[in-house]
């Protein structure tokens, strides 16, 4: 299993780096110094949006938790933390379908731009182990991330946000 | 050395039935629904005939006449898109956005596209034999056309099966998917040289 997950891994990285620079929004865009033009926004990516549901509401965890996700965000150009901000997290977890509103939930930045959310462990859904992030509130331009885990074992997860002006 | 032969059945058997076995177990099952735990069996099932069809096609396999191995591999052919159409028909009912990404190749998941071309290549085969008496196609074009299909399903079953992080276990999967492509491998050779022999005049 752990071959395969890495081989799949590599894949991916290796895609994704030769694809496009703000198309790898957890973790490159955090660590890759800001270019002369400043901080590139992050792009949506690919099925991000996913068993969205508009509207889920701002809880203190998802379900029993258990499993973390965590990131940051960020304005695009001079990468200045955003504080209280919305974010919105869904998957499937051991307590329910991505589509299932008890698998949706939102939270806010903290003042350093930060935000984490307990939520029951993510399992493996249509054969890779991965999460749903949505930034959604319109001051800025709307973000789908569907970062993917390393390992389905994993308690857990990261995505950031640069965001653009709407 | 006769008897021998017949041990290949078990062997199918374990072959087939370990790696369905131990899906079955899967601890993921807990956490899926009916309709997406019947799509996943519907697509291990179909790797499994997927062996089968080449031991068929290639009388690997004892005690068949060549017309029973023929009957049995066009029977299953028809299974294998039954099972092809479970799959997806399940998937879709799971996650209907994600199935759609899938079947227009916009799928985020790399193992995506490859089970969609082998679906595509098993409806092809299909609809094609079902239809073949009516073409009038001899079983030389029949070969060209099938072939070529036959390859593309297994191959891209494999990858599409061996990327996926499921409910199969790591090592049974792999070797199912060994044996599926070292079939397929040695049903084709073997069609090949028995061509090059007659001269290429394999023409009924």
């Amino acid at each position: 299993m752990t071959l395969v997950v890495l081989n799949r891994r590599n894949l991916l990285i290796g895609g994704g780096s030769v694809l496009a620079s703000g198309v790898l929004a957890a973790g490159a865009s955090g660590l890759l110094p800001a270019r002369a033009e400043g901080l590139a926004p992050t792009e949506s990516m690919t099925g991000g949006a996913n068993n969205y549901r508009k509207g889920a509401p701002i809880v203190e965890r998802i379900g029993k938790g258990g499993f973390w996700m965590s990131g940051t965000v960020r304005r695009a150009g001079d990468g200045a933390p955003l504080a209280g901000q919305r974010i919105q997290i869904w998957a499937h977890t051991v307590e329910g379908q991505e589509h299932e509103p008890q698998s949706h939930g939102a939270t806010l930045t903290d003042k350093d731009g930060a935000f984490r959310l307990e939520m029951p462990q993510i399992i493996p859904i249509f054969g890779q182990p991965h999460g749903h992030l949505a930034y959604d509130s319109g001051e800025f331009k709307t973000v789908f991330l569907r970062p993917i885990m390393r390992s389905a074992k994993d308690t857990s997860l990261e995505a950031h946000f640069v965001l653009q002006p709407a | 050395m006769k008897g021998g032969r017949f041990l290949i059945w078990p062997a199918l058997a374990v072959a087939v039935g370990v790696p369905i076995a131990l899906a079955a177990t899967s601890e993921q099952l807990a956490w899926r629904g009916p309709v997406y735990i019947l799509a996943g069996f519907a697509g291990i099932i179909a790797l499994a005939l997927v062996l089968v069809q080449p031991l068929l096609i290639g009388g690997v396999l004892p005690g068949l006449s060549a017309y029973r191995n023929r009957r049995v591999h066009h029977w299953i052919g028809g299974v294998l898109a039954f099972a092809g159409v479970i799959h997806v028909g399940g998937l879709w009912f799971t996650s209907p956005p994600d199935m759609i990404d899938a079947l227009t190749f916009s799928s985020p998941t790399p193992f995506s596209p490859f089970g969609v071309i082998a679906m595509w290549a098993i409806f092809a085969v299909a609809l094609l034999a079902g239809l073949r008496r009516r073409l009038g196609l001899r079983l030389r074009t029949w070969r060209i056309v099938h072939i070529p299909l036959a390859i593309v399903i297994v191959v891209c079953g494999v990858v599409h099966c061996l990327l996926i992080e499921g409910t199969m276990e790591t090592i049974s999967k792999a070797a199912l998917c060994a044996l599926v492509l070292a079939a397929t491998g040695k049903v084709m050779v073997d069609l090949w040289r028995k061509r090059v022999l007659r001269g290429g005049e394999l023409s009924t």
